[in-house]
Formats: structure tokens, sequence, C-alpha cells
């Protein structure tokens, strides 16, 4: 291994950039002659809009235009769309409301856009706001998503009758059954997956620039995945077509999914920067983030798993209601569907598996992926079952898992997937080890001496990662495919440009990647940049989300730099005047086997380029080859993680005491990098454990719209994480990655929480397990268990 | 944030003077005005900065008492030796006010002034008796807090320093919420030669209080079992979404005792 090939922990070379405030945001974007935009946002939760009076507003100082629904209908452009198909039970398709970039008629969130004032200043765009004077009738909220649907509450959308999106299932209900009728011992537990915000340190942020010259809407935006963001502005918008419309997504600060929707404000800022003739520019605050970011999770879910007399799995049904907020975002319907049901399988065997879930509109902020996207909700159903199973039945819960773990590959799920390759086994006997599971008795004895509650929870997680083979997901639903692209350009000179569809906002792409082509080339990481980002330089990409830029977008890149060693081959061929047949690649040098005969990459790179030693018409001049990777299979991330807790009875607070986690993402192309992200994970699953929640009161009001009220997880909340990895290689892609992005905001919360109600001894703990909610909890008594 | 004027008098007679605008406002540390003012929830036609008034900055011994400065900051408190041999509490606490950025800007004075319910500074100025000195008169803590936000300070009327007499034993212990780190619960016990007393913020929906029954106890015999079996009621302290008044009314007996046995 080469200290900057694969498998090394180079240090991230995009850092010197970020950390010496070189970073290019969209906010650093400035045009000549750009003016700025205010959205004016609903106070209410649901109302009508019955007039809206800008006439004071637009004389106030500095403004240029003031634009609300009507205006954007009146030029044709259409309203926000969700490109997931998802079909109810009864074979209707979902009922999607209209999604206007501005409301018209109706708000139906808090946050909801109203208006865009566009100024020369934001401070004149925002005092001018102030001036719109908006007459609202105010409707009833509808805030619980497990009322939603009941004939009292007010509707959201006319086309969603008892604010139902869809009643989706998966599984075979009757076989189910069979198995529950079977069981000896059924497990029931009834589950909130709270409601996340998605907080990336980078607000969003829009600049709309158009060139009247070249009839050309240039739209900077904080996007995971520009050219999706182009896709559905030029297709289904109808903003402007493809090549009239680039869209351009420099560095950005973080994602976790909530950049890869496409939302009102950048689509407002591009068609106004047209429509004005200037380049209009908004970048939110954090109480705009706070309230019309897509938000995550928000699941109520009852789920029972089936066990026989010998403590085999042997079915699992769950019903969950799936709030989708007030609009469906634009990968909504996919998170609750089949990122979610076809997890419930996590790493048993079990032979009968039923889900239904009911999608339903509330008047809270769309809903959308977060960091995990469905198989955290799928991840906690399943672990907190199967702990308690474990818990109901006197049985280990690491054994109890050991027990039921798929051991045959490939393992086809009663649920879609089709498991490749792992070794649960593997990754349970490492983490108890390193976690000293056999020292838990003595550490509860120990806190209990203290006066303190000791608990100890698993995790035993799996995901469907790598997202995913177009022609699956297509017929799941999906309007698009979700293959990767990468194009590679090799200099004459022999430095290498990759143009990759994938998008960095904190995955350290410029690094990986680059190592991977410094690997495979044989040059210095330093001859590697990566370019991203850019629609107009990148031609056509998916973009980064799923943990899937390693398993697929570098999977991508691999298949481009075949098709260069194969041409480099040829060119080396003539060059040394043999055979490409007989040409070897090997550490930057193209030998003629069993000879002394070679030649350097930069070498052959510059004789493709003059084309002297080569027929041009045999033989095209130019090293430059592009590829579109399409996976065969998901990939399988797995792992397990152990955590240790201890709590203060007389507070309720909660010390997370130890974190262990061994996870096998197969191969890994940066240790350090992977460790950064499994860190990061946790540190969010954590947060929505112990911290995090979003409230909206009864009238739709969020209250925890700022730092104040919304607590995101600290240093001082964690402990230094025991982090380790084993490595079963996924078959099917290129380099047998499996992914790290999100496993550890998957696998952290059923861990958490698994060990505080192991602490309680009873199993009445929400999320977030503030202070309060454990305090309140010890007050109760411990269930008396199988075992005791 | 709307336009305002600024000002930076170098003198308290110049301050006073700037402020007689009735729409001005002091700035102090600026840690709860200014981010007010930028979510446009406060609009002073002016700012007068009093960072430039020499003599309201400053820490000394005088007597039995610490006197500060109002426009001494928390980093400063935390940092004096004078306040760390004369109430070692007293330091301590205003070494946990906020984080670092806050402590570096934040002060005694602007706290004091602003009387947020969950600030630390009113329950150390309550517990031990402080005198809130003002640019005209000499306020006793007991009457210088008088509700939410609210205190007994006059249109114009400045804080100059602030006096603490030094007790025998003190402590502070905070429940800090969850999300903003403010007191969801503190509570300060000072042990003086006229008696014990215990003041609770964070906590009181008219903002910082005494507990009587707590001072009882705890003059009788100052120690945390002293506090076996008393409670503070759950009606007239704040519920929101950290911390109901059951467990408020819970965390004040809990920490009371752990202050006591801090100080020992």
């Amino acid at each position: 291994m080469s200290a900057t090939g694969i498998g090394a922990s180079v240090k991230r070379l995009e850092d010197i950039r970020f950390i010496t405030g070189k970073g290019r945001y969209v906010d650093d974007v400035n045009r000549p002659g750009q003016a700025f935009a205010y959205f004016l946002r609903s106070p209410h939760a649901h109302a009508t809009i019955d007039k809206i009076d800008a006439s004071e507003a637009l004389k106030a100082p500095g403004v240029v235009a003031i634009f609300t629904g009507d205006d954007i209908a009146a030029d044709k452009v259409g309203g926000l769309i969700c490109g997931w198909m998802i079909h109810s039970k009864d074979g209707s398709p979902m009922q999607a409301g209209a999604h206007p970039a501005l409301a018209q008629g109706k708000v139906r969130y808090v946050g909801d856009h109203v208006a865009v004032v566009i100024a020369d200043t934001y401070a004149q765009a925002r005092d001018a706001g102030e001036q719109i004077v908006v007459d609202y009738t105010p409707l009833p909220a509808v805030v619980d998503p497990a009322k939603a649907a009941e004939a009292d509450q007010a509707q959201v959308h006319d086309a969603a009758p008892n604010n139902t999106c869809f009643n989706w299932h998966l599984g075979d209900k009757a076989a189910t059954e069979a198995a529950f009728a079977a069981a000896a011992h059924v497990t029931k537990l009834d589950l909130v997956n709270n409601r996340l915000i998605p907080n990336a340190m980078e607000p969003r942020a829009a600049v709309g620039d158009y060139d009247s010259g070249t009839d050309t809407i240039t739209l900077y935006t904080t996007s995971q995945n520009p050219h999706v963001a182009r896709l559905v502005l030029s297709a289904f918008i109808g903003l402007a077509p493809e090549h009239k419309l680039r869209v351009i997504a420099p560095d950005v600060g973080g994602g976790f999914g909530s950049k890869i929707f496409i939302y009102a404000e950048e689509t407002v800022c591009a068609w106004a920067a047209k429509k004005i003739d200037r380049p209009v520019k908004w970048t939110a605050d954090r109480t705009e983030a706070f309230l019309s970011d897509a938000h995550g999770r928000d699941h109520v879910t009852h789920a029972e798993l089936a066990l026989d007399a010998s403590g085999r799995m042997t079915g699992v049904r769950v019903h969950t209601i799936a709030n989708m907020g007030s609009y469906l975002s634009t990968f909504a319907s996919s998170v609750p569907t089949y990122l979610y049901a076809p997890l419930l399988s996590g790493q048993y065997d079990i032979p009968a598996i039923y889900a239904e879930v009911d999608a339903v509109y509330t008047t809270t902020a769309p809903v959308d992926a977060y960091r995990g996207a469905g198989r955290p909700e799928a991840t906690f159903v399943i672990e907190r079952l199967v702990e308690l199973a474990a818990r109901e039945t006197g049985r280990d819960p690491a054994e109890f898992r050991r027990q039921n773990f798929v051991t045959q590959f490939p393992h086809q799920t009663p649920v879609i997937m089709a498991y490749d390759v792992g070794d649960y086994a593997q990754a349970l006997d490492k983490a108890l080890a390193l976690a000293d599971y056999k020292g838990v008795g003595a550490r509860k004895a120990a806190s209990a001496a203290k006066g303190k509650l000791r608990g100890v929870g698993f995790s035993a997680f799996i995901e469907a990662c790598g997202i995913a083979p177009s022609a699956a997901v297509g017929s799941l639903g999906a309007g698009v495919g979700l293959w990767e692209s990468a194009e590679v350009r090799v200099n004459p000179i022999g430095t290498v440009e990759i143009l990759t569809g994938s998008h960095s906002h904190g995955q350290s792409h410029e690094t990986t990647f680059a190592q991977l082509v410094s690997d495979r080339l044989g040059i210095p990481i330093g001859n590697v940049s990566i370019v991203h980002g850019d629609t107009d330089k990148v031609q056509m990409g998916m973009g980064t989300y799923g943990s899937r830029s390693g398993a697929v977008g570098m999977s991508a890149i691999v298949k481009a730099l075949d098709k260069i060693e194969a041409k480099a081959k040829k060119v080396a061929g003539h060059v040394l005047e043999a055979s490409d047949q007989d040409i070897e690649f090997k550490d930057g040098k193209f030998t003629v086997k069993g000879t002394d005969k070679s030649i350097d990459f930069g070498s052959v790179a510059l004789q493709a380029y003059v084309a002297h030693k080569f027929n041009g018409q045999e033989l095209e001049p130019g090293l430059k080859e592009s590829a579109f990777w399409d996976p065969t299979n998901f990939t399988f991330p797995a792992g397990v993680h152990i955590c240790e807790v201890e709590i203060d009875p007389e507070t309720g607070v909660v010390k997370v005491d130890r974190y262990t986690a061994v996870d096998d993402f197969g191969k890994l192309i940066n240790p350090m990098v992977v460790h950064g992200q499994v860190h990061g994970g946790i540190a969010q699953g954590i947060g929505q454990a112990l911290l995090e929640g979003a409230v909206y009161n009864d009238d739709g009001q969020l209250l925890t719209a700022s730092y104040m009220d919304y607590c995101m997880p600290r240093a001082d909340n964690l402990p230094s994480f025991t982090i380790d990895t084993i490595e079963t290689p996924c078959p099917s892609n290129p380099l047998g990655i499996k992914g790290c992005g999100e496993a550890g905001a998957i696998a952290s919360p059923p861990a958490v929480i698994n060990a505080i109600t192991d602490a309680l001894g009873h199993e009445d703990v929400t999320m977030p397990a503030t202070p309060q909610v454990v305090w309140r909890a010890t007050q109760k008594a411990p269930l008396k268990r199988a075992a005791e | 944030m709307y336009a305002f004027e600024y000002h930076r008098p170098t003198t308290l007679a110049g301050a006073l003077a700037d402020l007689e605008n009735a729409d001005a406002k002091p700035l102090a540390g600026g840690q709860t005005l200014l981010p007010t003012m930028k979510q446009r929830l406060a609009s002073p036609s002016a700012l007068v900065e009093l960072s430039g008034v020499p003599e309201l900055s400053g820490i000394a011994r005088d007597g039995d008492a610490v006197v500060i400065g109002a426009m001494t900051r928390h980093i400063d408190v935390a940092q004096s030796p004078v306040v760390a041999g004369a109430i070692p509490a007293l330091a301590a606490l205003a070494g946990g006010i906020g984080d670092p950025q806050v402590r570096n800007r934040g002060t005694l004075g602007g706290s004091l002034a602003n009387n947020d319910p969950a600030a630390d500074y009113p329950g150390a100025a309550l517990a031990l008796g402080a005198t809130i000195v003002t640019d005209r008169r000499r306020i006793a803590a007991e009457d210088y807090f008088t509700g939410l936000f609210e205190t007994a300070l006059e249109p114009g009327e400045l804080i100059t320093k602030v006096s603490f007499p030094i007790p025998q034993k003190a402590a502070y212990v905070k429940f800090p919420s969850p999300a903003s780190r403010y007191a969801l619960v503190g509570v300060f016990v000072a042990k003086t030669a006229d008696g014990v007393r215990v003041a609770v913020t964070g906590s009181g929906e008219s903002g910082v209080f005494r507990v009587d029954s707590f001072e009882t106890a705890l003059s009788a015999n100052f120690s945390p079992s002293a506090l076996d079996g008393l409670s503070v009621p759950a009606d007239g302290l704040n519920s929101d979404l950290h911390a109901d008044a059951d467990y408020r009314a819970h965390l004040i007996g809990v920490l009371a005792k752990r202050a006591v046995a801090a100080a020992g």
C-alpha cells in the first residue's frame, strides 16, 4: 500500500482550504448588480390567504420587485415535485397535493412561502417585507401524525382526503399472520421515531444569475446533487431547458440529506433573476433553516416480533404512520416505504415480514430524507423489538441475536433485499470483546454502589446503501435512475482531472477519490484534481446521498480508469513497438512483458496527445474517457454497536459512558475518513436518542426553532468512541466498498435506548431521552423479567 | 437588525447624558441585546456602549465585601484572585456562564440589568445579599429583582457596581438546559453570620426567589440531610419544553442538597 493509495489514512486535501477560510460557498458568490431576496413566510400553520397588499412595500426604498404565487403561475412555472411514485395497497397512486413555490391561496405550515421581496440590499428587502399586509383566515392546525387521518381533522390538501398520501404495504400478510398464530412468544412495542431538524452548518443559499445575451440561467445553490436540481428545475418545474440552465453547487457545508431536495427558494431566485434581469441572492438565516429545511424521521409505529419456542424469530409485523409534513418533498415518499420496510429483516433470518405504512399530511414543515433516511427508523424498530424479546424470554441479547443471524449468503429476505455478503457473528464477537461485555455486571454493581443505574444496549444494524440499481428502483417508483458518472481527463503531461457526478459536502471526495486515482495510475496524489458540482463541467450525475459515492461514484471512476488504461496500453504499445496485449501496467509504468522496455504514465499521456507514434486514423489521439456505473445490487453495510450508559436517578441525566462500534463497510479507501464518518453519525444518532426533537405546539408553531430549544449534540455529550471494522468485500462493485456515511446515525439510537431501558428495567422511555423524560421514567418500577 | 445610532461615551456622565433619549439602550456585553436586535425583536434608536467608561470596571475587596464594577466581564470575575479568595462560589458561577464567547463579552451589570430568569448572577446576588449600586442609589438585592426581565431600575438608571458580602461558605449548583445551557434550575446557597440564604434561579415564574423553608432548616443544621423531607411547591414554577414545574421542584431539592455538600 502506498502512502497515498487505497487503504491509507491520507489527511484531507480539502482541509487546508476550509480551515483557512478559502472555501467558496454559495454565500461567497456575488454577481455584479445583484439584488437580494427576502421571503415573506407564513406565521400561521394553516390559513387561507384572502388578500396580499404589497402597495406600501413596493414604495419602500430599494425595492425592485415583489412577487407572489400568482406571478410564478402566470409565467407557466410549475410547482415543486416529488420524484418517487408510491401506490397504495389498493393500487391507487399517492395523493400529492400541489406544492407551489410561492403559496397560492393557502399556507400549510409556519414558514411556508407567501411572497418574495427583491431589493437592492437584504435589509431593504426585509424592511419592505414587513410592510406587506396579508389577510389570512386561520384554519385549524394538524400537528399529530397519529391523529391526522381522523375524520375531525382539518384537511391539508383537498386532493388528499383524510390527510392521507398513501396506505402502502410490503410483504406477505398471510404468511406473517400464520407465523404469529403459531408463535410461542410475541413481543409488542409502540415506538415514536422523533422528528429531527437537519442543521447543516451552512444554511441553504441560492444565487440566480441570468444572462440575457445567451438566455441562460445560472443557479448557484447549496445542493448535494446539482444535476438532479437542474433536471427537476428544467423538466418538471419548467424554468428553462437544460442546455439553458447551469447549476453550480460549489463548496457545501454539510447536507445530511437536507440539500438533496429542490426547494422553493432556489426555484424563485432562478426564476426571478430572469424576470428582473438581475442576479438575485438569498441566504437562509438559522431561523429559516429550522422552519423550512425538510425535517427528518417522525414515525409512529406499532411493531411485533414472533418467536418459536427455541427462540427463532419467525415473523415481524409493523404498522407505521409516517408524517410527510405539509407537502411532499422531492424524495419524501421513498423514505418511509422502500428505504424503510425492506430493512425490517435486520441481520436476521426471518421468514415472514409484513409492514403497513400510512403516510399522512400535517401542517408542519415537509419531511424527507435525513442521514439514514428510513433505515434508522427500521433499525430502531427491529433492534428495539429484538432487545425486548431477549429480555422478555430471558435470553442474553447478544446470543439471541447470534442465534438468529443470517449466516448463508446470498440471503433473500421476504422484503425485497438480497443480502450479498456479511459476517455478523465476527462483528458481534469483536464488539463484545472491545466493549468488555463480560465486565458489565461488575460495572453495574459499581454504579449501583454510587446510587447510579447502569445499562447496556445493543444494535446489530444493517442498511441498504449504494443506491441503487436503476431498473430496480424504477420498478419501485423512482423517477430517476441511480447510476453515477465519471470522466477521466488525462492532461498531456500526465496530471489527471476526475469529473464526477458525486458531490462532496463533507465526505472528503477530493481526498478519497484522488487516492483511488493515485493508486490506480501510480501517480502522485497531488497530480489529481476532483471536479464536481457544476453542470457545465460534469455532464450528468446523480449526486451524493445514501452512502453511495464510494460504492457507485468511485465505481464509475474505476470503469473510466479501465478505459484509460486500455487506451494508454495501445499508445504505449506503439511507442514501445509492441502489441498492446503484451503491455503490462503497474506502479505507473507500462512495460513490455518479459523485457525492461518501459515508459511511464506521464510520457504515455504526452504521446497520446502529440500523436506522433501512431496513426491518428487507427487510434484516436488524446486520453480522456468517461463511464456510467449502474450498480447491480444495493450494498449492505452492517455492524454491531454496543452502548453503555449510566443514569443519575436523582436528575435523570444519562451519561453515555462507553460506546463501541464494529462495522463492516467492505474495503476502506481511507480509514481516517471512515472513522470520521462513523464519529459524526454516532454523534447524530446519540443526538436523536438523547437530545434532539422538533416540537410543534397544538397551533402548529415550531417551539424548537433555535438552538435555545433545539439541542444539538456537543462534544461534552459524548464519550470517546471505540471504533473498529471488519471487512467482507462487497461483491457487486469493483472496489468492494459498501459505504459508511450513514451507519453511525442508523445504528446508534436503538443502542442508546436499549441501554437506557436496560438500566431502568422497563421500556417506557421516548426519544429524545432528555433528563426530564428519564427522571420521570425512573419513577416507574422496573418490570419483572423472565430471567429474574 | 434595524439601523441605530451608536455612542461610545468615555465618562459616566457622558453615558447618562446619552441615555436621556428614552429609546436609547445601554450596551454592556450585548449577549442578549444584540441577538434580540438581530432578530428584529428590539429596535433601540441608539446604543450607548459602556465599555469605554473606566469607572464601571474592576474588582476590589472592600472590607467584608467584594465590589465588582458593572462592566466587569464574566471571564474577569471567574479568573479574579480576589473573587476566588473571598467568594470562590461566585468565581465558579461566573466561569460557568454560557460559553467562552459569552464569558469574554458578557458583563455582571448587563446580566443583572437584563434579569433573565434563567441567568446565573441573580441567584448569587440574592443569596449573598448583594447591594446593587447605581448612578443614583444603592438597592438591596431583595428589592432589586421585581419580575421576569424586570428590575427596580428606573429609566436611564445605570448599574455602576455590585457589592457582594463575603459569606462563610457558599456554593452554586446549576442544572443547565440541555439546549441553551442556561440554568434550568440553579441553586445558590450561602452561609453567613446572619444565617443561611438559598436563592433559586431558572425556575420561578417571577424570576429568582429564596426558599424560606430551606433557609430555616439549613440555618439550624448546615448539612444536606437537613433538607430531607423538604420540598418546594411546583406552584409558581415555570413549565416549558425542557422541564415542567414538578421536575423543576424536584431538581431544586436535589441541587440544594448538592450545593450544601459542595459548600462543605
